[in-house]
């Protein structure tokens, strides 16, 4: 508990100096403090299309294109039972105890039936996967979001997240790997697979947004406030995931009905094998 | 126990939506009205083969004809614009409508597009029968479970029925993120500079589509 007030207290003394401190701000218009780094972040943002447009979306884009469907899913899986970890840590930081042990079911799962994440068979038995970080868990707790930044490389985040990315670095169960080598390709490999996620995104960010960068931005701290959001929610959210399951499976159970109902099947009837056998000879 | 709780409450709430002159198109459930659409052409673009080989062209009919109808634009551009809707003259206001209108038909024809394999999941919905402004939520699922794409509508109950203003994609509402978009422009240019910047990227837009128009 002394820790979280800790923590509290120092991001908000951070965010409150970044406010009230002429000259690290450049609150060109009063009515848009959500941005005074905004010449930054726009610069930044250029440099970071660039680099995308030219390196990370075609090495994305390779490896989508080449690698199989399968190894693509289990490199997903692998790393996502990686971030899972975290996730159920912080989901109890967050007081969700029941989504903290879901989690940590999830990880159990995965890391030893689904042979160290590779198979996510958390999923298959329909333990819901959540994303939750630090920068989200300090905005559950009541840390303000602070202003919008975007990161060299990272992209899109605000103050608070920032502040709090040391903690998901050291927090993160890969950047133990030894040897350095393999942790580093693995870290590649894991940021170009996350890339792959969202390849079509990218001209549709640029066929919608008359400004690419400010709807990116308000795009993203909206995105950021409702994950907090639902993350309080918790409870809500579950019974809706179990709503959904059900209805999934009263799907399922028709569709098998369905197909074994030789009255409404559509699917071509099975002759015996003495009739296939006539009509081959035939 | 909860799920026939739950199962009762969704059964309970499209009987009484349903109730309510049941064969009129125009008293359609909202919740209905979004599945039946999405899934309509959701089908389409999977399984024409021109949509899945790159028409754009085949999107933007199927769009016109199957989703249009049920999308209230006129709302959606009003509260884009905000503050200075009420300031720009009634011939600027329709052409406003009309180019944003144009701009969204694009945009959602070009997600549309992008459509493979992708099922489309829809989560309880929750209001009250007289609710006249109601959300209807629901996932795009891809082969990366875990991974659902989050899709929500708002929609407002009109005298032609249930229609769409909002749309919610990736936990950022449309008409919140456009409003930034919008009072930049206007700041800069002024409403016909909004307008012109909103024609001259529908005529770009248009030129990329029809070059994918084989057929």
């Amino acid at each position: 508990m002394k820790i979280k007030a800790l923590i509290i207290a120092l991001s908000l003394t951070v965010l409150s100096g970044c406010a009230t401190t002429p000259a690290l701000t450049n609150i060109k218009n009063p009515l848009r403090d959500k941005d005074p780094f905004e010449s930054f972040n726009r610069s930044t943002s250029t440099f970071n299309d660039r680099f995308d447009e030219y390196a990370f979306q075609p090495i994305a884009q390779a490896y989508s294109d080449i690698l199989p469907r399968f190894v693509q899913t289990g490199i997903g899986n692998f790393f996502g039972n990686i971030n899972d970890v975290w996730t159920a840590l912080n989901s109890f930081m967050q007081g969700n105890a029941q989504d903290g042990f879901s989690d940590v079911m999830r990880v159990s799962l995965n890391s030893t039936f689904g042979f160290l994440g590779l198979l996510d068979i958390a999923s298959e038995v329909r333990i819901p996967k959540h994303r939750r970080d630090f920068g989200q868990t300090l905005g559950v707790w009541g840390v303000p979001a602070g202003p919008y930044i975007v990161l060299p490389f990272l992209g899109p985040s605000v103050m608070r997240d920032t502040l709090a990315l040391p903690i998901d670095y050291y927090a993160d169960v890969w950047s133990y790997y030894r040897p350095v080598s393999i942790r580093n390709t693995g870290t590649v490999i894991r940021l170009v697979d996350k890339r792959a996620g969202y390849l079509g995104t990218t001209s549709l960010l640029e066929e919608a947004a008359l400004d690419k960068y400010a709807f990116i931005r308000d795009a993203y701290l909206q995105r950021i406030a409702g994950q907090i959001e639902d993350a309080k929610d918790s409870k809500q959210i579950r019974e809706d995931y179990k709503a959904m399951q059900d209805e999934r499976d009263e799907e399922a159970k028709k569709e098998l009905k369905e197909l074994s109902d030789p009255d409404t099947s559509t699917a071509p009837a099975v002759k015996p094998l003495s009739e296939e056998v006539k009509d081959g000879q035939k | 126990m909860l799920k026939k709780i739950l199962l009762g409450l969704l059964a309970g709430s499209a009987l009484l939506f349903g109730s309510v002159g049941a064969a009129s198109a125009a008293d359609e459930a909202p919740d209905a009205l979004i599945k039946r659409i999405s899934n309509e052409v959701l089908d389409v673009a999977k399984n024409d083969k021109d949509i899945q080989a790159g028409n754009k062209q085949k999107v933007l009919d199927l769009v016109e004809a199957k989703v249009l109808p049920y999308i209230d634009f006129q709302r959606m551009t009003e509260l884009a614009a905000g503050r200075n809707w009420r300031s720009a003259t009634p011939d600027q206001q329709q052409e406003l409508v009309k180019q944003f209108r144009t701009l969204l038909v694009y945009t959602y024809s070009g997600a549309l597009s992008q459509v493979k394999d992708q099922r489309l999941e829809f989560k309880p919905f929750r209001a009250d029968p007289q609710d006249t402004e109601v959300e209807v939520r629901s996932q795009v699922v891809t082969a990366r479970v875990g991974d659902a794409i989050q899709l929500n509508y708002r929609l407002s109950k009109t005298a032609q029925g249930w229609k769409i203003y909002d749309i919610n994609v990736l936990g950022a509402w449309l008409i919140e993120t456009y409003k930034g978009n919008f009072a930049d422009q206007i700041a800069k240019t002024g409403m016909d500079g909004l307008i012109k910047f909103l024609s001259d990227k529908n005529a770009k837009l248009a030129i990329s589509y029809s070059k994918t128009n084989k057929s």
